[in-house]
């Protein structure tokens, strides 16, 4: 039988590396594909600089759109609290920075733990409310596919079972810390083949689309 | 008279107990000068140790002042006497070291005098005048039965044999050390002697493990001292830990929580940081997976322990502590070189990606070039 110290180092070398290869693997294909396949040719005489409004629109979206607030307020409130909240998780978490610095070479403060100890709470009710969103608000129900589910949970998990691990729920501690490993693998083996590819190609899609409008000359 | 209550160093076998006969452990302890002050701080601190209220530690100093000398073999296996010295090397004769001396210790290869034969004989002497009644404290890992049981041998007897034997008449068997208790440095990867824990292998007696390594010497005698007092095994946790010492992480009762808290750590062992005694973290300390004492009880009489001297806990207390990546990379930091493998399967990804993006445009040329125009008069043509 394997021992929660065998599992964690498990998880922690061997699957660690595997999830790694993969999500490198699978992400840097996907983008470089969108790079070389380029677009389409525009014969048009340029009005305006596209890396202008490429840059631009980057940073505008971050702007909620009157509209979309109007219509789906808990959809805008609550999906930046998690966003957020998820990211502060992530890199700001001093066990956190202590991992990117040893797999990129690269480190930046971080918050006291309390802080994120907070925030990820918070963070794992504005999930929560977002899946509860889902399953009672009967056009997104209908819009939801298995894979949305999937997808919420491989998200969920991560936060979860960090939080469990921090305030010792699960015990031992190597079993707790391997869990929050594994599924944080998990997270990374889909990232680059699901929805979650977003966190990444979202920043290409909001630069072309402001490249458009840029090199149209549209005052956005 | 000396005979009946000291160790049976020159090899005759033990005679008979006779509990009446044998002094209690209050006389004994008055007899080494211990004071009866001394003796309550003692019970008091065993009290709050095992989470009782201090109402109790009248009612241990009572029991524990007339306990009798229960008969204790001590086992040494695969080990390095860390445990032993742990134990004995106290600076000054403590109340705890007393207490160790009134029980009767029939059987220690490094205390005990005889040699050879004469030492086995007293083994076997202890175990048949106190049948079933006796403690069994294990040190050190020994050869698995699947194992090479010359790796390590007492007397020509194979470890494994002797403790299978020796256990058998046992009140209870306590494992002292990592090693007895979870396999420890031996039981190591690759573990070439096959070693495994005292747990692995006694199934039918009562297992205590008091880890460490070596365990605080105030755990040991604690573990001790609960036994003569109420005569019964301390509440385990899921290592078989008593949960009055191993109930809480180091982390949690760290005096350098604080800067971990604040995110103030030392980065080297000699900077800034660590003269202002930030916390280790960064350095490897495994307090946050360790549960064990000694952010509490502390070392050498209360003076210091490893945390306070500026050394990162190295986990020394739990399962497997030598195979959890190194003593001095942070817990969160991966063995291996992870950032090789994410540059690697990235460049892969990349010609995998370029591949793609190249196929991609051949066939929307390929495409472009078996485009044909038609006019609208062929179009008409066709309808």
């Amino acid at each position: 039988m394997i021992t929660p110290m065998e599992f964690l180092m498990w998880t922690k070398g061997p699957l660690f590396q595997l999830a790694l290869t993969i999500f490198a693997l699978g992400l840097l294909a996907r983008l470089v594909e969108i790079f070389v396949l380029g677009r389409a040719h525009n014969y048009a005489v340029p009005r305006g600089s596209a890396v202008v409004g490429g840059l631009r629109t980057l940073y505008k979206r971050f702007h909620t759109d009157p509209g979309t607030f109007k219509s789906a307020p808990f959809d805008v409130v609550v999906g930046i609290i998690w966003h957020t909240g998820f990211i502060i998780a992530l890199l700001l978490f001093i066990p956190h920075v202590e991992l990117i610095k040893s797999t990129f070479g690269i480190a930046w403060p971080a918050l006291p733990n309390p802080v994120v100890d907070a925030i990820t709470a918070i963070t794992l009710l504005g999930l929560l409310a977002a899946l509860a969103h889902r399953l009672l608000h009967p056009v997104k129900k209908f819009l939801s596919t298995p894979g949305d589910y999937v997808i919420w949970a491989v998200t969920f998990l991560p936060l979860l079972t960090g939080y469990l691990a921090y305030h010792r729920v699960i015990n031992p501690y190597p079993l707790a810390l391997g869990l929050h490993i594994l599924t944080v693998e998990v997270f990374l083996i889909v990232l680059p083949f699901t929805k979650l590819t977003h966190i990444f190609t979202v920043w290409l899609a909001r630069y072309y689309n402001g490249a458009t409008f840029g090199r149209k000359g549209v005052q956005s | 008279m000396a005979s009946s209550h000291h160790q049976p160093t020159d090899g005759r076998p033990a005679p008979p107990r006779q509990p009446d006969a044998q002094p209690s452990l209050g006389e004994i302890l008055r007899r080494n000068g211990v004071s009866r002050r001394g003796f309550l701080k003692f019970c008091a601190a065993t009290a709050s140790m095992m989470a009782l209220p201090p109402s109790m530690a009248p009612a241990i100093a009572k029991t524990l002042e007339t306990a009798r000398r229960p008969s204790v073999i001590w086992l040494s296996f695969q080990e390095c006497t860390g445990c032993t010295e742990s134990l004995t090397r106290s600076f000054a004769p403590t109340v705890e070291n007393l207490i160790l001396d009134t029980i009767s210790l029939d059987y220690h290869h490094t205390l005990q005098a005889a040699a050879g034969e004469a030492a086995e004989q007293a083994r076997e002497a202890a175990m048949q005048a106190n049948m079933g009644e006796y403690l069994v404290v294990v040190d050190g890992s020994l050869p698995g039965p699947g194992a090479n049981p010359g790796y390590s041998t007492i007397a020509g007897v194979s470890n494994y044999d002797m403790l299978m034997d020796t256990v058998k008449g046992a009140a209870a068997v306590v494992a002292v050390g990592t090693c007895a208790a979870f396999g420890g440095l031996p039981k190591a990867d690759p573990n070439p002697s096959g070693a495994v824990a005292v747990q692995d292998l006694v199934k039918d007696k009562p297992v205590i493990n008091v880890s460490g390594c070596p365990p605080v010497p105030m755990v040991i005698t604690g573990v001790l001292a609960q036994f003569l007092t109420f005569g019964k095994l301390p509440e385990l946790d899921q290592y078989n830990r008593p949960r009055a010492f191993f109930g809480q992480a180091i982390h949690d009762r760290c005096y350098r929580r604080p800067f971990y808290d604040k995110g103030l750590f030392a980065e080297s062992f000699d900077d800034e940081g660590a003269k202002k005694g930030w916390c280790l973290y960064r350095l490897g300390c495994k307090g946050p997976m360790t549960y064990n004492a000694c952010a509490t009880m502390k070392w050498n009489g209360g003076t210091s322990w490893p945390v306070e001297a500026g050394a990162p806990c190295l986990g020394c207390s739990e399962p497997d502590f030598w195979d959890a990546g190194g003593f001095y990379k942070a817990l969160s930091v991966p063995p291996g070189k992870p950032g090789d493998t994410l540059l690697a399967a990235g460049a892969a990804g990349a010609a995998v990606g370029l591949a793609a993006g190249v196929m991609g445009r051949r066939k929307v040329k390929a495409a472009a070039k078996a485009h044909r125009t038609v006019t609208a008069d062929e179009l008409e043509q066709k309808l």
